[in-house]
């Protein structure tokens, strides 16, 4: 269990004693080890793009964390046995990113951002919001996360990659409902459709486009 | 003048068709037109400094790589992390193939024949944004072996990182993009000697190369008139926290710092001033409502004791309290320091520490003098600068909102319970 501080964040320092008890992992055999087919081939085309097939360790890892939901022992045995690598060198840059998890997690990733210019606009708040939505819901895994780079739209998250904000609490519920429903998440307050600021860079917008501004 | 912003939200301007309608991918026609050393030259003439936070000119780095037959490598650090800094995000999706354009051509003029984008793992959907413009610019001919038919040979791969600070340091960046941990590397060698996989690497922000293809065109000199003397063209700023319209902003540097808070972003809400400002991301020393009429440029902001940065400004305004924005920036840095450096991993956690001793009540003003001082103990000493961009603006809230930090002192104090500071003899002041 990776500790962690209140507001999620980790703990830095010893992430996980070594278990002595058991003899060390050594790289799994690729004849006896099962791979899903498509991870695999996921794996070996990361690792072609590169002079040095360790570089493919975070793609693969992803990867892998796709299909299981987390980067479980197996699924590291797995990139283990396609990358020829030990486990504990995988499991080494697994603890060591954020968006990889080593503990089993809930399928839905809603990271809230809680730095400086989120937080002097409420993102405190609205994490506590989101937990109380999120809190009957196992299918959702709230995080306070770092600064995620759209202080434009602070109070701000991403919701399963997608950046949606300026967040009010309410939008909390709403962000739960969406994930349910499988629908877009928020999608007015999605940041991939916000024009730039820049007052000098306009453009002709087509009439009606002009006109939701 | 808008050069990386110019009209920059015209639809579709990720695709090939209408990035050349507008005169894409001219640039670097014109630039395998030249030889490696001119397109250098005009890198060099424009006096182009790095936007990613260092200032370094990106035409003196290029030229330290050395020359002959050796493998070697471009990396752009699209790993955009430091809080308040969106600049990189904006340009990335909506024009990708600027990013592209300036990647060929710089490698052409440092003679590199592989390059890759380190995009941090959050940016999900640039990153998608970013894959399909370079398919697209390799099956245009763009990319790929004798591009355009010229000398030159470019292999661009995208790699996605996964959460970590650190990684937007350019050692540690390195490390990660070989599979590893994050960490940061003893310099020197710095990394245009000895970098990704031990080849000379030239490493450079997704602005600076965006900026490239307009120098070619323009011819460097034409760009160093941009700006000010040492702090040449345009520059994208971040403009977030207590404004009325925050965003990107493409400002011409050494235009007065007011300008950009009140002019373009709005100010603080009706009511409210500005209390104190960063004016180029967390780790930049705060600057206060007096300094607001500096020039923004890079050597005004270093003569005012602080730094451009990434150019992410961060305005607080006088409804919030120092101690709740110094607590923010301290655990961050806390969360972030990779652990491999005993200053910077313990100098974070006893900050952050200190800071929640003056919250519950706990702390007296000498409380403050220790941090200052530890503050100090992290400056320089570590493999990398993490731990310093935590010690400046703490330092820097320390010594300009003392007044401040004492009173919250006395009155957690008395929140608490634990009797006034009178009562108390400070080890070491007693007579």
């Amino acid at each position: 269990m990776v500790p962690r501080f209140g507001h999620g964040s980790r703990v830095p320092g010893w992430d996980e004693a070594v278990d002595l008890t058991k003899p060390p992992a050594v790289v799994p055999d690729p004849a006896t080890t099962r791979v899903p087919e498509e991870l695999r081939r996921t794996i070996e085309a990361a690792m072609a793009k590169y002079p040095d097939r360790r570089s493919a360790a975070i793609p693969a890892l992803h990867a892998a964390q796709e299909v299981h939901g987390w980067c479980s022992p197996r699924a590291i045995e797995q990139v283990a046995a396609v990358m020829q690598l030990t486990p504990a060198y995988l499991t080494s840059v697994a603890t060591f990113y954020d968006m990889l998890e080593t503990t089993p997690k809930p399928s839905n990733d809603v990271y809230v951002c809680t730095n400086i210019s989120c937080s002097l606009l409420g993102a405190d708040e609205f994490y506590e919001a989101m937990l109380a939505a999120a809190a009957d819901d196992e299918s959702v895994n709230v995080r306070a996360f770092e600064c995620l780079g759209a202080c434009d739209i602070a109070p701000m998250a991403s919701v399963n990659g997608e950046y949606v904000g300026p967040l009010d609490n309410e939008d909390a519920d709403q962000i739960v409902d969406d994930l349910r429903a499988g629908r877009p998440v928020l999608k007015h307050k999605q940041l991939r459709y916000r024009r730039c600021a820049d007052p000098g860079v306009s453009i002709e917008l087509p009439a009606e486009e002009a006109e939701d501004r | 003048m808008k050069l990386l912003f110019d009209r920059i939200d015209e639809p579709e301007l990720n695709t090939i068709p209408v990035y050349e309608r507008r005169g894409g991918y001219q640039a670097l026609r014109k630039a395998l037109a030249m030889t490696p050393a001119d397109a250098l030259n005009q890198i060099t003439a424009s006096e182009l400094r790095g936007r990613g936070g260092a200032g370094f000119q990106m035409g003196k780095k290029a030229s330290f790589l050395p020359h002959g037959d050796t493998d070697k490598f471009l990396v752009c650090n699209a790993d955009e992390s430091e809080p308040g800094t969106f600049k990189d995000r904006e340009l990335m999706q909506k024009s990708p193939h600027m990013l592209i354009e300036g990647i060929v051509i710089a490698t052409w003029a440092a003679e590199i024949n592989r390059a890759f984008i380190y995009i941090r793992g959050e940016y999900a959907h640039q990153a998608d944004i970013l894959e399909a413009a370079i398919a697209e610019a390799a099956d245009a001919g763009y990319l790929g072996e004798r591009i355009l038919g010229s000398n030159h040979s470019l292999s661009l791969v995208l790699h996605r990182g996964a959460g970590a600070y650190i990684c937007g340091e350019e050692t540690g960046l390195l490390d990660s993009l070989e599979g590893k941990r994050g960490n940061p590397r003893l310099k020197p060698p710095f990394p245009a000697i000895e970098g990704l996989y031990h080849g000379p690497t030239l490493i450079n922000n997704v602005e600076t190369l965006c900026t490239v293809p307009h120098i070619i065109e323009m011819g460097g000199e034409e760009y160093a008139k941009l700006g000010t003397e040492t702090s040449t063209g345009t520059k994208l700023v971040s403009v977030s926290g207590d404004v009325q319209r925050p965003g990107n902003y493409e400002i011409e540097l050494g235009i007065p710092s007011r300008e950009i808070v009140y002019g373009l972003a709005g100010g603080p809400p009706e009511g409210r001033e500005v209390k104190f400002w960063f004016p180029g991301g967390s780790s930049a020393p705060v600057l206060t409502k007096d300094d607001l009429d500096l020039a923004y440029d890079f050597d005004t902001m270093a003569k005012a004791g602080s730094m451009l940065g990434s150019g992410a400004i961060i305005v607080v305004d006088d409804s919030h309290s120092v101690l709740e924005v110094a607590m923010k920036v301290a655990k961050f840095y806390a969360h972030e320091s990779c652990g491999k450096c005993v200053p910077c991993r313990e100098g974070t956690n006893w900050t952050v520490k200190m800071l929640e001793r003056i919250e519950s009540g706990e702390a007296t003003p000498m409380d403050l003098d220790i941090m200052a001082s530890v503050q100090e103990q992290i400056i320089g000493n570590c493999l990398c600068v993490l731990g310093d961009a935590m010690a400046m603006p703490i330092g820097s809230m320390v010594e300009k909102f003392r007044d401040e930090l004492e009173a919250e002192i006395e009155d957690a104090r008395g929140r608490a319970g634990v009797g006034a500071l009178e009562d108390v003899i400070p080890i070491g002041v007693a007579e």
